[in-house]
């Protein structure tokens, strides 16, 4: 039976527990901190000597950690290409900007336990020989912003910040950088460039990889929240503990964000590959089950950008049978592994692991017309194709939401999605805004044709009808 | 236009600008301190953000235009920004945007924000503001809400002086 594995959120909901610094050293806070720093230099069998910050570095190789924000890339590998040869200061960024649609999770850790994620974080730039670091938040967390800021200064007080960090000779200093409202600033090249205090046009790569061309043109390394507070837990158990948690190549937990028609919506931590979608949407101990009478309509099952599954699809995957042969297993929708893998061989992602539910009372095609005006919302308009297309497949969606659609609309909205993604963009928000539709129109076709197609008779019944007597047009939605 | 800059004003600005190498990167956190104090950014304060970040005023006015929560134009004393993004949309955010609308006198058809004559209330959707698991969401001002209920609505409503 799956189960709730709490590695990041141990305190966080714990009756009594507070976001004060005395509170986590009371419950072991900063240890791991203090024991790190005092790491001393260890010699290997050939003859090769690792320094404390690469040992640390090591262990998060070692762990299997993969980014908890969103494209689950290896944390140690993204790491390793920091280019450390270049003379320029290293920079690292908390990525806070939580804001892809169904997430939830970063907000309980910086509001319930702020502490884990500072400790992470400069366990982090010791690690990478970082002396200045910031937290980007989302502007529209102010609380989030005022918590954080009161544990830099608690942390600061406490010497775990500023000069000569507990007695090392290891310098840090970091500092809380608020957002104002956009989604663009999630991703890391446009979150560098809002950070440099200019609009947060993502940049290209190459050449702008940030771990060497990132914060002020120095290497940069930005993590996500809870990427960030596994690295305290690497560093507390080690790597090789660590990826005991969860299942192979999908190591430790994640906090999944569960929203939409279920009894119980909330964040569930997980091991990852530990439960199914189906386990985390009916047991009782996640999300309890749809409503009273209600059948599963689809599951959007990594945040608005992942692709949608239908209730009752079928994915074949690969798996090894008794004697290790690789065989092809059917599996059904609900019983896919909620991990990174699974998810991406069943033509979707984990994303930033937000599962949303649907059920038979909703119209599908509102919700992506709900989905697809928050992309033309936020598109940053650098590139074309994502910034027409956004607001194109925006708009054929408000006229099929709105008495206005067309039996062509289906296909029309595949063939502007089509052409967004694919390398015609800077950034990832291309395949974002056009993998929802994408998804939506292939897996619900009949819906969105069969709206198109009655707003057309409607409008073909009003033009034969006699002048003087026609009908209303469609109520407003 | 009377944009007076009090010296705590100052001191938080000046304060703001050591967190960062370029003077420049203190922009944003520089234009949520005006807009603290004034309630919206005016052209006055996007000449004196400028000059104290060493800039052009085109480099302040291109954030300012660009980022949503930034505002270009006095609104109501109460911001009542309501969630629409697809979880709460499931969980009656249309609902609670009519209600409000519809108890201000507003046009609910009407898009984007809205501030009642008397400039108490400004009413408008937001995208995400990631608490989907407690829809619908709202803020007034920096004060965020989940699970609003329209009686909940009513009672945030009503102490708002």
């Amino acid at each position: 039976m799956a189960q709730e594995y709490k590695l990041i959120l141990k305190h966080a909901d714990a009756p009594g527990y507070t976001p004060d610094i005395e509170c986590y050293l009371r419950h072991g806070g900063y240890a791991t901190l203090r024991k790190a720093l005092a790491l001393t230099p260890k010699n290997l069998a050939d003859g090769k000597t690792l320094s404390a910050p690469e040992q640390i570095r090591e262990e998060v190789k070692v762990s299997g950690l993969r980014g908890r924000g969103g494209a689950g890339f290896s944390c140690g590998l993204k790491w390793s290409f920091v280019d450390r040869k270049s003379g320029k200061p290293i920079y690292l960024i908390c990525n806070a900007d939580e804001s892809e649609p169904g997430t939830f999770k970063d907000r309980q850790i910086m509001h319930k336990d702020p502490h884990q994620l500072v400790e992470g974080m400069i366990l982090s730039c010791f690690a990478n020989d970082v002396h200045l670091a910031y937290i980007y938040i989302r502007g529209e967390m102010v609380e989030g912003a005022k918590i954080l800021n009161q544990a830099l200064k608690e942390a600061r007080a406490k010497g775990f910040l500023g000069k000569n960090i507990s007695g090392s000779g290891y310098d840090l200093e970091m500092h809380v950088h608020r957002g104002a409202g956009a989604y663009i600033c999630g991703e890391e090249t446009g979150l560098i460039e809002s950070l440099e205090g200019k609009r947060p046009y993502p940049r290209i790569k190459p050449p702008y990889f940030p771990a060497v061309l990132g914060l002020w043109m120095c290497p940069t390394i930005v993590n996500n929240v809870e990427t960030l507070c596994n690295v305290k837990h690497i560093v507390e158990m080690g790597g090789a503990a660590f990826a005991q948690l969860g299942t192979p190549n999908n190591t430790g937990t994640r906090i999944v964000s569960l929203s939409g028609h279920v009894q119980r919506p909330g964040y569930y931590e997980i091991e990852i590959g530990k439960a199914t979608i189906g386990e985390l949407i009916h047991d009782p101990k996640f999300g309890g089950g749809l409503r009273p009478g209600r059948t599963l309509k689809a599951v959007i099952p990594g945040g608005s950008s992942a692709k949608v599954f239908k209730a009752g699809e079928k994915f074949k995957l690969k798996k090894k049978d008794a004697e290790g042969k690789e065989i092809l297993v059917e599996t059904d929708m609900l019983d896919l592994p909620y991990d990174f893998d699974s998810l991406a061989a069943a033509g979707s992602m984990s994303g930033s692991s937000a599962i949303i539910v649907m059920d038979d009372s909703t119209d599908i095609v509102e919700a992506l017309a709900n989905i697809s005006e928050f992309y033309a919302h936020e598109s940053c308009g650098q590139c074309t194709p994502c910034r027409e297309g956004s607001l194109w497949m925006s708009k054929t969606l408000h006229r099929l939401t709105h008495g206005e659609g067309r039996a062509g609309d289906a296909d029309y909205l595949v063939k502007i999605a089509d052409n967004i993604p694919g390398g015609r963009t800077i950034c990832a928000f291309g395949e974002a805004c056009s993998w929802p539709v994408q998804s939506f129109v292939a897996k619900f076709k009949d819906e969105f044709v069969a709206k198109g197609a009655a707003d057309e008779a409607r409008r073909a019944q009003q033009a034969a009808a006699p002048a003087g007597q026609k009908p209303l047009a469609a109520a407003h939605h | 236009m009377n944009f007076t800059v009090t010296p705590s004003l100052e001191a938080e600005v000046d304060e703001l600008i050591t967190h960062y190498p370029v003077k420049r990167a203190a922009s944003l956190m520089v234009l949520h301190a005006i807009q603290a104090q004034f309630g919206w950014v005016s052209p006055e304060a996007v000449q004196w953000t400028a000059k104290k970040l060493e800039l052009q005023p085109i480099n302040v006015l291109e954030i300012l235009t660009f980022y949503p929560m930034l505002r270009q134009e006095p609104m109501g004393r109460h911001q009542i920004k309501v969630c629409r993004t697809l979880s709460c949309a499931l969980g009656g955010a249309h609902e609670l945007r009519e209600h409000f609308c519809e108890k201000f006198g507003l046009d609910a058809h009407k898009h984007g924000a809205q501030t009642t004559p008397d400039g108490k209330f400004t009413v408008e959707f937001v995208e995400c503001l990631a608490s989907c698991g407690t829809a619908p969401v709202m803020m007034v001002n920096d004060e965020f809400y989940e699970g609003v209920t329209h009686a909940k609505a009513d009672e945030i409503v009503g102490k708002c002086k």
